[in-house]
């Protein structure tokens, strides 16, 4: 299933165990060669092209933080005039996705314009050293909201984007995570077979923000997953029509393995916040029918 | 008279100059008799760099940043991480 030269050249400088190259490796491994990304600030475009170098081997483009859907709504236009049938990526973290660049993500599903917009979510801003993001799960220990005597690290539960992207109709949304690579393929494939806005969230590990061995990084991905904490879905025109069926383990075996939660396991309170993690996990499973029978 | 140019253009794929096998301590160690070539070492491996040649899959040392992706992933457990002595 791998490309023989991939798209994604080595020599980038992503930590050693990073699960974000994995990530576009994968989608790009899936399109194929005839695709422009465009890429906002983030660990993705920080590490892939430190200049003069370039990890690209598809034509790429930066502009800023919060236009990336703005500039590849542009780019996709251009093309439509031009009667091409190159596909528009934006490969984005969740920092430009969820939060900065929320305006024109937000208009450009409204437009309905030709894009496959991946998010590869590791659920903080991991560039700038650990900040709190919208997509930042709850009880997690940032820099930003730190935990200690007084606090127990964030105080609000992950931000809904695939129900924000539903509300805009976009035709397809899913999540993916890389420690199934076989569902992630299959899905990006989908949205890109598509004539229509799609939106790809998927699961991405930090080893230096969640704190946890290099090695690790698909292992903790995988219980992501099969705890219910990251339900994988897909809606097409906003029905639900695909879930990944799970046998349920329960959150401390995804807890615990992390730096990011350990202050749940000593400080006073924390086993109310391990269980309302628990609740958040049996919600997803309810709601979304995870369950496997 | 400073010349400034808008936007910037670099050869496609050219981070594989530098080579960052430089930043290892462990190294990953393929016991092939073990190998059932079920290639996830290759598909999760970050830097695309354990790949298959003439039938064995072989971590490219120039880029491979020893992580122990493959090794934790290895369903076989056929790869170990050995302390590499420079």
């Amino acid at each position: 299933m791998i490309q023989e030269q991939s798209l994604f050249a080595p020599g980038h400088r992503a930590c050693a165990g990073c699960s974000m190259p994995t990530v576009v490796r994968l989608v790009l491994d899936a399109t194929g060669p005839n695709v422009i990304v465009v890429s906002p600030t983030g660990c993705l475009e920080v590490t892939s092209t430190p200049f003069p170098e370039s990890a690209w081997k598809v034509p790429w483009l930066h502009s800023l933080f919060e236009n990336a859907a703005a500039v590849a709504s542009g780019v996709e236009t251009i093309l439509k005039r031009q009667c091409k049938d190159t596909k528009v990526l934006v490969i984005g973290g969740d920092g430009s996705t969820f939060d900065i660049g929320m305006g024109s993500n937000s208009g450009m599903f409204e437009r309905g314009h030709d894009i496959m917009y991946v998010c590869y979510d590791n659920e903080a801003y991991m560039n700038t050293g650990v900040q709190r993001s919208g997509s930042t799960p709850f009880c997690v220990h940032t820099t930003t909201t730190p935990s200690g005597e007084q606090s127990l690290g964030n105080p609000k539960p992950k931000k809904d984007m695939p129900a924000i992207a539903i509300a805009h109709h976009v035709p397809y949304v899913a999540t993916a995570s890389v420690a199934f690579p076989v569902d992630l393929r299959r899905k990006v494939k989908r949205a890109a077979e598509l004539r229509g806005t799609s939106y790809l969230q998927i699961n991405a590990p930090c080893i230096t923000g969640w704190t946890f061995e290099t090695g690790s990084t698909i292992e903790i991905s995988r219980l992501a997953v099969e705890t219910g904490l990251y339900p994988l879905f897909e809606f097409v025109n906003g029905k639900l029509a695909d879930v990944k069926k799970i046998r349920p383990r329960p959150v401390t075996d995804y807890l615990k393995a992390q730096g990011r939660y350990r202050h749940l396991f000593k400080a006073p309170g924390g086993k109310e916040a391990i269980a309302a993690i628990q609740a958040i996990a049996d919600e997803n499973i309810a709601n979304y029918g995870l369950a496997q029978e | 008279m400073l010349k400034v140019i808008a936007g910037g253009y670099v050869e496609p794929g050219s981070t594989q100059v530098t080579k960052t096998g430089a930043w290892r301590t462990f190294v990953p160690v393929v016991d092939q008799k073990r190998c059932s070539k079920c290639s996830l070492c290759e598909i999760y491996c970050p830097e695309g760099c354990i790949r298959m040649v003439e039938g064995l899959f072989i971590p490219d040392l120039d880029y491979c940043k020893g992580c122990s992706i493959c090794a934790h992933e290895c369903p076989r457990k056929a790869i170990t991480m050995v302390l590499e002595e420079k």
